[in-house]
């Protein structure tokens, strides 16, 4: 993922003006070259009819986090226009154009919110400009409002589409020197407006990936092997090609790499229906290869005999831990275990793609379309150049489409059939059994209290997977992972299982699990000190201050404010519960956002679980951009981390995924979810980051910490069904 | 074989083989695909229509199980995407990515016929087949109670084709 800061792209950033169709202004911001890549053409940001219609282009891949609706509103508020004039397209795939258009760890916000306000502002400079020529008058006296450029002192007024022509002959505005508007000035900003495509979705209309079609096209299944990198050895291909509405069959080698292009057998049909039911009939000798050995039990085991044994290798270690534990006036110890899951977003893989006179055209709902081309270059052996991506909204991300293999798929099979357009769409079983999972991992945790009640030892033994010292993805542990840095004596250290089963990013990698391990042993600890949880969380944070630097660096008085206003909100200490219900408390730093979240939760004599309400505090910069949006993410974040704690669980047999569809891998449904969800912003004077991640991972200790308040039982396996829990 | 249904009050007739699920007839077959796929096996709600006005999972329901009966899509809900369900849905800002939606609103607009004026409990069961992986569950339920609202009379316009017929 780039991480390349807004900052320095706007530098290097510049303005082209041209004269679009029926004379409207078409800003076009124009990114670096890369090397000595040719220029690829620029793209419009910014479109002002002479109707004054606005048209604005979304650069990112929007899944349902919202950036659609909130990039726009950026430059909108900026430029100074009505919304209900704007309209929004969405941005093919062009990173020298719009500059990094990737989905992903909660960077949309941060990596575009100073450049969306300089391109916004610098149009409304150019129109402003063109205004004042136009009434004959200095552009320092003219004001904006709502599309339209006012001189006070003589009472004229231009609409910004009667000057749309006139401002695009001006010359451009240096990005860099172009002023943004002071906050007080914000009339979008903050303010929850209709989001894009919000009516497009009530009327069902088409404007998912799924639904994209083009005349003569093909529609494609691709059976893959159960087992991970498994390779087709022959299969019935001439049976299959007899059967209705079948047109073609192909036997696919792969290339090696399942986040790639995995061997299988693909049925192309004149609707997907027949394809789909051809392939029941398909009869395939596999390769299952050394992936088949593996299995959930046999890494069980082997977690189970590596905490006898002394961990392989050192992530981070300060002080003496085991000598602190020695001293330690109580001494606390709990083995962790989480499992895999998979990312189950509702809209199954699909994409389409048409190759043809040697170039190849691609609609794909991907997080990293940038990466999708690439790959697709580099399994196809085609030029990048003549490969390019439309992007189409998806009905949900969660990081599993930071992958590309549906893309590659469907990039494949459409290069085998030139000027045939070719959609491939996968079932809910290929998802659940082809997914990049959120690695399981099992932690034994021991740390240990003074006679004060303060931690003075923490000792994490990370059983997680990899090959030697190298982690697979999103799997890891930072050295800098709370509590770090806030501790004299702290190890972290690892052994590694090797997997043959792909992993990658889930919503909030690694944090999703670390946050309940590292806050429900948080909690064993407070109640072994005999502290409050919060007084003790207050006190390992201690005073408000930055701590550490770069990547590891950790601001202790964002979360101070954060976890002291989610104590405030919920009443913590103030309340008196009945008998079997309970508070409990988390906080996390991840992806630049600050969340703490106390949970209520009950729990009956048949371990039924109710969590009644949940508050979520954040603090994730000085502006919510959309806060219905925001807060739309804070509640699907708490309805999601719910679901990961109690019934989702991939399990592996024979190097093959068990589970296949919803009823073995359970989501949270509607009476199971909270009745009421309070979500805070703390605003800070820090830049707008992302909220799609940040608010999941503290919700999982903050219910677990609730279960034991109320219970007394501490829950150390996901999913906790497996400890006998169930929603009531 | 030719099949004849009724789609959101227009016949057309299909020719397909019977067991085609009603889902693939609908979104390949007749160009709606605002019902959506998402399990394949009735798990999940993505793919709810109405048959005679009663919710059924479109993605197990065989083309030839529905002939000759009335069915209606989020496409036929209302003419003009006014029925309250969707202007509640729109005033509650409900989805996030959306894909779940149309199977949600489909499921909410079965129970207003039967209940005008229904509790949390009484939504919570109707609508427990439906999964919102996004988590918008408190907004449905709240654009459910406000649409129930307006049919009661309470504001909103949208008498839709749907309750035109009904």
């Amino acid at each position: 993922m780039k991480t390349k800061t807004a900052t320095s792209m706007n530098r290097r950033f510049f303005f082209q003006v041209t004269l679009g169709a029926g004379g409207a202004l078409v800003l076009e911001a124009q990114g670096p070259r890369r090397g000595a890549a040719p220029k690829i053409l620029p793209t419009a940001f910014i479109r002002i009819e002479p109707s004054g219609i606005v048209t604005l282009t979304g650069k990112n891949p929007e899944m349902g986090q919202g950036i659609k609706t909130a990039l726009p509103m950026i430059l909108a508020d900026e430029l100074d226009v009505d919304w209900k004039m704007v309209r929004v397209v969405q941005g093919d795939l062009d990173e020298v154009k719009f500059g990094s258009q990737s989905a992903g760890g909660s960077r949309s916000t941060p990596n575009n919110w100073d450049l969306m306000r300089r391109v916004g502002a610098a149009g409304r400079q150019m129109l402003v400009q063109a205004a004042a020529d136009t009434m004959g008058v200095s552009p320092l006296e003219c004001t904006t409002e709502l599309g339209k450029v006012y001189h006070k002192a003589s009472g004229k007024s231009v609409s910004y589409g009667e000057i749309a022509a006139k401002a695009a002959a001006l010359p451009p505005p240096d990005l860099a020197t172009v002023k943004p508007k002071d906050r007080k000035d914000y009339k979008l900003i903050g303010k929850s407006v209709a989001t894009i495509d919000l009516d497009k979705m009530v009327a069902g209309k088409p404007i998912y990936s799924i639904d994209f079609k083009l005349p003569g096209m093909l529609f494609a299944v691709f059976e893959k092997c159960p087992v991970f990198n498994g390779k087709v050895v022959k299969a019935n291909l001439d049976e299959i090609r007899a059967l209705p509405g079948v047109k073609h069959v192909f036997q696919v080698e792969g290339d090696g790499n399942v986040a790639s292009l995995a061997s299988g057998v693909a049925i192309l049909a004149e609707k997907w229906w027949y394809a789909n039911e051809a392939r029941k009939k398909l009869k395939i000798e596999w390769a299952e290869g050394p992936n088949a050995a593996h299995s959930s039990a046999g890494y069980d085991a082997k977690a189970a005999e590596l905490f006898a044994q002394k961990p392989a290798f050192t992530i981070r270690k300060d002080g003496d831990p085991e000598a602190a534990l020695a001293k330690a006036a109580k001494v606390v110890e709990g083995k962790y275990t989480f499992p895999f899951i998979s990312h189950a977003q509702l809209e199954p893989g699909n994409c389409a793609a048409k190759f043809e006179n040697g170039k190849m055209e691609i609609w794909a709902p991907s997080q990293t379309p940038g990466r999708g081309l690439q790959m697709a270059a580099q399994a196809l052996g085609m030029p990048a150049a003549d490969i390019t991506i439309h992007q189409l909204r998806t009905g949900g991300g969660f990081g599993r489409r930071l992958a590309n293999d549906y893309l590659v798929e469907a990039a494949y099979l459409a290069k085998q059939l030139p000027g045939v357009p070719v959609k491939l769409l996968w079932t809910r079983e290929d998802d659940f059994r082809h997914d990049f999972y959120r690695p399981g991992g099992y932690q034994r945790m021991r740390g240990g209290v003074d006679a004060n009640g303060k931690i003075v030892a923490w000792h994490d033994h990370f059983v997680s997977f990899g090959e030697g010292q190298n982690f697979v993805s999103s799997s890891n542990i930072a050295p800098t992972e709370f509590p770090a840095q806030f501790l004299d004596n702290l190890a972290i250290e690892a052994t590694l299982i090797p997997t043959g089963v792909p992993t990658g990013p889930l919503r909030a990698p690694r944090s999703n699990s670390h946050a309940w391990v590292i806050h429900s042993f948080l909690d064993e600890l407070a109640h072994a000190a005999g502290k409050d949880p919060v007084e003790f969380r207050l006190e390992l944070l201690g005073e408000a201050r930055k701590v550490g630097t770069g990547f590891g660096a950790y601001d202790a008085g964002r979360m101070r404010a954060v976890l002291l206003k989610a104590a405030e909100v919920s009443g913590w200490g103030k309340r008196t519960l009945p008998k079997g219900r309970g508070l409990g408390v988390g906080f996390h730093y991840s992806h630049s956002g600050y969340f703490a979240e106390v949970a209520e939760v009950s729990v009956d004599g048949q371990k039924r679980v109710k969590v009644h309400k949940v508050w979520a505090v954040g603090d994730v910069g000085s502006d919510i951009i959309h806060p219905s949006s925001a807060r739309n993410q804070v509640e699907g974040a708490i309805v999601d981390g719910m679901s990961e704690m109690m019934n989702q669980e991939i399990t592996i047999e024979k190097g093959r995924t068990v589970q296949s569809n919803y009823h073995q891998h359970q989501a949270v449904r509607m009476a199971q979810a909270p009745p009421e969800i309070e979500v805070h912003f703390v605003k800070s004077n820090n830049s707008p980051t992302g909220l799609g991640e940040p608010p999941l991972p503290p919700l999982l200790p903050a219910v677990a910490n609730a279960i034991f308040a109320a219970c007394g039982h501490r829950v150390r396996t996901l999913p906790m069904a497996k400890e006998g829990f169930r929603w009531a | 074989m030719a099949i004849r249904l009724n789609v959101n009050g227009k016949p057309v007739s299909v020719d397909v083989p019977g067991n085609m699920p009603l889902l693939w007839v609908l979104r390949d077959e007749l160009e709606q695909c605002g019902t959506k796929f998402g399990c394949g096996a009735g798990l999940c709600g993505a793919c709810t229509v109405h048959q005679n006005g009663v919710a059924v999972r479109s993605c197990v329901t065989p083309v030839q199980a529905v002939a000759g009966k009335n069915i209606t899509t989020i496409e036929g809900l209302s003419p003009d995407a006014t029925h309250p369900l969707q202007l509640a849905w729109q005033e509650f800002d409900v989805p996030q990515c959306g894909y779940c939606q149309a199977g949600q609103i489909m499921t909410a607009a079965a129970l207003l016929k039967k209940n005008a004026n229904p509790t949390d409990e009484d939504i919570d069961k109707a609508l427990d087949g439906n999964l919102c992986r996004c988590g918008t569950y408190l907004r449905i339920r709240k654009a459910i109670h406000r649409a129930a609202e307006m049919m009661r009379g309470n504001g909103g316009s949208g008498a839709g084709a749907e309750q035109g017929k009904a």
